[in-house]
């Protein structure tokens, strides 16, 4: 049983995400955009999709919207029918922004004019640094094995990330319970705004959010760097503590046991 | 066919913080110029073939809406020349 992990030009962590999937039991393979595109593959051979992290096409024009365009050109219809299946696509960092350029995300209407948008970060800088996130919402296929309101620790790496959308968009976002995770302070308390718990000037704090039905979920920050122990800033003190896995794993964990539990 | 030049331009819309506007701003002021609120902003031109009856605004509109532009943060404005090969 496979997970496609897409890869375009500029992608990163695309072996990582493979790996961090195999490591939850199923198996992963890496394919090119245009192997897609072309027709070699069929999208439907796969039960996830994972769209990774990068600089996809040198972030041309905005970031995601080069590899937003290719997969609009061909592969959309495609894709919608994919979710509707209730297959787990999962955009990390610039998969995030392709999502949200596809209008896959908030994933409302069939229409596929973004309705929110990552903004360059306010401060200016490419951010890159380990954060802290609050779980805001668990009933998807991504976060069952968090608790809400837990607290994670992922990386992020990324320059266009500020969450945009306009008052109207968020009361719906909020009001399906679509946001996934908030940046937060070391205790769990909301960053409101403040540099640099809050990174980019994510507007509410918003880090990630998922479509109506929780199999989508775009976010900012890299599981992918989170799935080991030897992965995380704790290292090497947190050996003592005996946990193996890193915050990042059970996200893959997660969607591998939805995908077992409804599809095999 | 009826041929086209188009130039468009995107800007950050005015009510979001544009932080490379504000870099800049900063680094002219250190070269002694006294300047306010810069903003940067993309500009693209290209020749467009149309078939007569087509409106050239609005595939234009279109082309930015679908991928020089995303709407919940940009402005956009454009301008159309028709031309003779």
């Amino acid at each position: 049983m496979n997970i496609l992990v897409i890869r375009a030009p500029g992608t990163n962590c695309d072996v990582e995400t493979v790996r961090g999937i195999k490591e939850c039991g199923l198996n992963a393979i890496t394919v090119h955009t245009d192997k897609l595109l072309e027709g070699s593959i069929d999208l439907f051979e796969f039960y996830a999709l994972v769209i990774p992290g990068g600089f996809s096409y040198g972030d041309s024009v905005r970031a995601g919207a080069i590899w937003a365009a290719k997969l609009n050109s061909k592969l959309l219809n495609s894709l919608r029918d994919f979710i509707d299946d209730g297959r787990p696509v999962l955009g990390i960092c610039n998969g995030f922004q392709v999502l949200v350029e596809l209008g896959l995300l908030p994933g409302w209407n069939d229409n596929s004019t973004p309705s929110v948008a990552l903004a360059p970060n306010i401060s200016g800088k490419f951010e890159c640094r380990w954060i802290n996130l609050r779980v805001a919402n668990v009933n998807n296929v991504f976060l069952r094995y968090f608790s809400k309101n837990s607290i994670l620790r992922l990386p992020i790496a990324h320059s266009e990330g500020r969450f945009i959308a306009s008052k109207n968009i968020l009361s719906i976002l909020e009001k399906n319970g679509q946001i996934a995770f908030k940046y937060c302070l070391p205790n769990g308390k909301p960053a409101d705004m403040l540099y640099p718990f809050n990174p980019n000037g994510s507007i509410m704090d918003i880090a990630g959010i998922m479509n109506p039905a929780g199999n989508v979920l775009g976010l900012m920050p890299h599981p992918e760097r989170a799935v080991y122990f030897w992965q995380l800033p704790t290292f090497p003190s947190n050996i003592a503590a005996k946990t193996y896995f890193g915050d990042g794993y059970w996200i893959f964990k997660s969607m591998c046991d939805y995908i077992i539990e409804h599809f095999q | 066919m009826v041929k086209y030049k188009v130039k468009v331009e995107v800007w950050l819309k005015d009510n979001l913080v544009d932080a490379e506007g504000k870099m800049v701003e900063e680094s002219l002021k250190d070269l002694g110029y006294n300047v306010q609120s810069v903003r940067v902003g993309k500009s693209y031109s290209f020749n467009l073939d149309l078939s007569n009856d087509s409106l050239v605004e609005k595939v234009v509109d279109e082309i930015c809406r679908r991928l020089l532009a995303n709407p919940v943060k940009d402005k956009y404005f454009f301008k159309v020349m028709r031309y003779e090969e």
